[in-house]
């Protein structure tokens, strides 16, 4: 499904991905792991398209389509999504709002209609029901003075709701709590299926207990240094990084 | 003949034709007031204060003074600029004069009727001469112009302890039927003690000859008085607009004026507060939203005379095109008025590379135990947000409509009116091509 062949980036003349090779299939569950610095969110924004990121080598492809030339939106409707690290708050535009607008773009972007707005609204009950997010949550601006929590969560809403390919989630578990964790964990799990795939981010083993992975790479100064299966999520949990060095 | 000489040579033939006593208050006071503009005359770019705002184009028109009313004018000429669905007092003005059969007045707990009758009716005598032209500023010579042929308008006039049920809405219509029209509408609030009052006032085009309105508005509140006056400025680009608004305030008073600008030629807004009292509040707000060669001048001022009052102004621009915004905030802090709480903000987005904003706080503070901030932020659109929103599907022409329409949501969620509310939304959306969703 996603394909990354020796994949360079700069960002301000600077070098981040020195060479990425990765290979993601359908049904499939990656992440990557790595210290801080290492260049992942910055491969998370490379995938999605984010535009102050300068691509100099190697390219992405989803779906055997290189990415390269698209643009966020584009991307977005050929089924990449993006769970932001840390999502913008965008006051005066309901969740409720957004998510339509996000959908009904899509649909568009693929020839189709709008979505009926009672289809719509059962969609929205369905997945808060699944991400046990309060109704209310629904009505209020976009991420405006919602928890650390409550930004990841209505993150993964929308993901259920837009029922992307890839989902690439950005340090998913940062500022959660176990409780949060099991909750947001629990519906990436339901939306898995064998059509889509995901890829992790994150600093700590302590995600992938509840999203397991089929495979776990390191990534250390712009490179993929080391995969293996999940167990080696546990053996950096244990010796860090410096190992790898 | 220039359009001063052309006014200041008519005002004799205006006085004749008029039903006015000689020895009345408004003789006296027109007839000043005509004196006042003949030597001021209009302001020019070389006021300090209408630096930003040059009136001579439009000036050049050569006017009807005194249009003779369109009969033809029917409620299906006009519905489309009154807000329908809710149950309120109208005021409907065409050309100038006053329309009975499209308005519905009333003198059942309050008066709600119009300024030619006050001014000639005894029982108006006393309103009119302690409060006509009382606060209007005097080194305005628009407003000056504007008293000097004081005729016709809203005239409302609510006893003390009253609740008026329902808004009032007042519509300036002009027909142009009659080629390039002058109007001079003036209006006159007086809202007695524990009284409450909603206002929504609007000035609209039907034609596509040039109007020129040049309005006073004096609003009087007395001790613990409410009201909500909202002003929507979405006129055709012929039409140019001067607002003179005057706000008195008595103790623990509530005055708040909402401007929303989104259309018309020239828009020049004077708003000014006075405090003669403790424990008032004044509320400011506004949203422009413009584009082509729109220009809208907002320019402000709330006096605080007297200690714990406080004054809130929120004023937000959104510029497109070739527009051009001016804000002009003055807030003074007189030496006794301690205590004081005065917050200012001016945020404006400037879209296009040929948009300008005009933006000038102007603070002159007297006491030293007060609370004043002024912010002014001129920019661009979040690119981390725009990032956000393409990430999720929606392309970067609507995302920016979507956060522009958000960036005016703080302005709009301050409207009391519910239908007044999903008007102005409707506006913003409508001048910002966003679809607008629905809510749960």
């Amino acid at each position: 499904m996603l394909k990354i062949n020796n994949l360079h980036a700069n960002i301000n003349g600077k070098e981040i991905l020195k060479g990425i090779n990765l290979e993601i299939k359908a049904g499939e569950v990656h992440a990557i792991m790595g210290p801080n610095g290492s260049g992942k969110s910055t491969l998370a924004s490379v995938i999605a398209g984010k535009e102050d990121f300068e691509v100099t080598e190697g390219s992405v492809e989803l779906n055997g389509e290189d990415l390269s030339e698209f643009a966020p939106e584009v991307r977005a409707h050929k089924g990449v999504f993006l769970s932001f690290q840390y999502p913008i708050e965008i006051p005066g535009v309901t969740v409720t709002n957004f998510i339509k607008t996000a959908i009904n773009e899509t649909r568009k972007a693929k020839g189709m209609g709008e979505l009926p707005a009672k289809e719509l609204l059962q969609m929205i009950r369905e997945k808060a029901d699944l991400l046990e997010i309060d109704r209310k949550f629904l009505s209020r601006s976009l991420n405006e003075g919602f928890s650390g929590g409550e930004k990841k969560r209505n993150e993964i809403f929308q993901m259920a709701m837009l029922e992307p390919q890839l989902a690439i989630l950005d340090e998913t578990d940062s500022g959660l709590d176990i409780d949060a964790l099991k909750v947001v964990a629990n519906g990436v799990n339901k939306l898995k299926s064998e059509k889509n795939a995901v890829l992790l981010i994150t600093h700590y083993q302590r995600l992938l207990d509840y999203i397991v992975p089929d495979f776990v790479h390191v990534l250390y100064n712009g490179k993929i240094v080391k995969s293996g299966g999940k167990e080696l999520a546990y053996e950096l949990e244990e010796k860090g990084y410096d190992w790898l060095k | 003949m220039e359009l001063k000489e052309k006014l200041v040579s008519s005002f004799l033939a205006f006085e004749n034709k008029g039903n006015i006593d000689l020895d009345s208050t408004v003789h006296a006071i027109r007839l000043n007031a005509i004196q006042n503009f003949e030597t001021a005359g209009f302001p020019t770019k070389k006021d300090e204060e209408w630096k930003y705002t040059n009136l001579k184009p439009i000036l050049k028109e050569d006017f009807i003074l005194f249009p003779n009313a369109e009969k033809s004018v029917g409620f299906k000429n006009i519905k489309d600029y009154l807000i329908n669905d809710i149950d309120s007092y109208t005021l409907i003005f065409v050309d100038g004069e006053f329309n009975s059969f499209l308005s519905e007045t009333t003198h059942e707990d309050c008066d709600v009727c119009v300024m030619s009758s006050a001014l000639t009716r005894p029982k108006y005598k006393m309103i009119i001469d302690n409060y006509l032209n009382t606060i209007a500023n005097k080194n305005n010579s628009l407003s000056e112009l504007n008293t000097a042929f004081v005729k016709e308008g809203a005239f409302i006039n609510i006893p003390k302890n009253t609740i008026v049920p329902k808004p009032i809405q007042i519509i300036n219509f002009s027909t142009g039927s009659e080629k390039e029209v002058l109007l001079q509408p003036r209006n006159l609030v007086v809202v007695g003690e524990n009284s409450h009052v909603q206002i929504i006032e609007r000035h609209q085009n039907l034609s596509e000859n040039t109007t020129l309105t040049n309005s006073v508005t004096e609003i009087f509140l007395h001790k613990r008085a409410i009201v909500d006056y909202y002003k929507i400025q979405n006129d055709t680009n012929e039409s140019s607009l001067i607002d003179n608004t005057f706000i008195s305030q008595k103790q623990q008073s509530v005055a708040t004026v909402s401007t929303f600008s989104f259309g018309g030629k020239i828009t020049r807004n004077n708003l000014e507060f006075y405090h003669e009292g403790e424990h008032i509040t004044s509320n400011l707000n506004g949203i422009s939203v413009l584009n082509e060669k729109q220009h809208v001048d907002n320019h402000t001022l709330v006096d605080h005379k007297s200690p714990n009052c406080e004054s809130h102004e929120l004023y937000k621009g959104i510029y497109a095109d070739k527009s051009v915004g001016v804000f002009n905030g003055k807030v003074i802090v007189r030496q006794a008025a301690q205590k004081t709480n005065a917050f200012q903000q001016n945020n404006s987005i400037l879209i296009d590379d040929g948009a300008t904003i005009n933006s000038k706080p102007q603070l002159e503070i007297f006491a030293d135990d007060v609370k004043c901030s002024h912010g002014c932020t001129i920019g661009q659109l979040d690119e981390s947000a725009l990032f956000y929103m393409q990430s999720r599907g929606i392309p970067v022409k609507e995302a920016k409509a979507l956060l522009l329409y958000a960036f005016g949501n703080d302005v709009v969620e301050k409207i009391k009116i519910p239908q007044l509310k999903t008007l102005i939304s409707k506006l913003i959306a409508k001048k910002l091509n966003v679809q607008l969703g629905f809510e749960l």
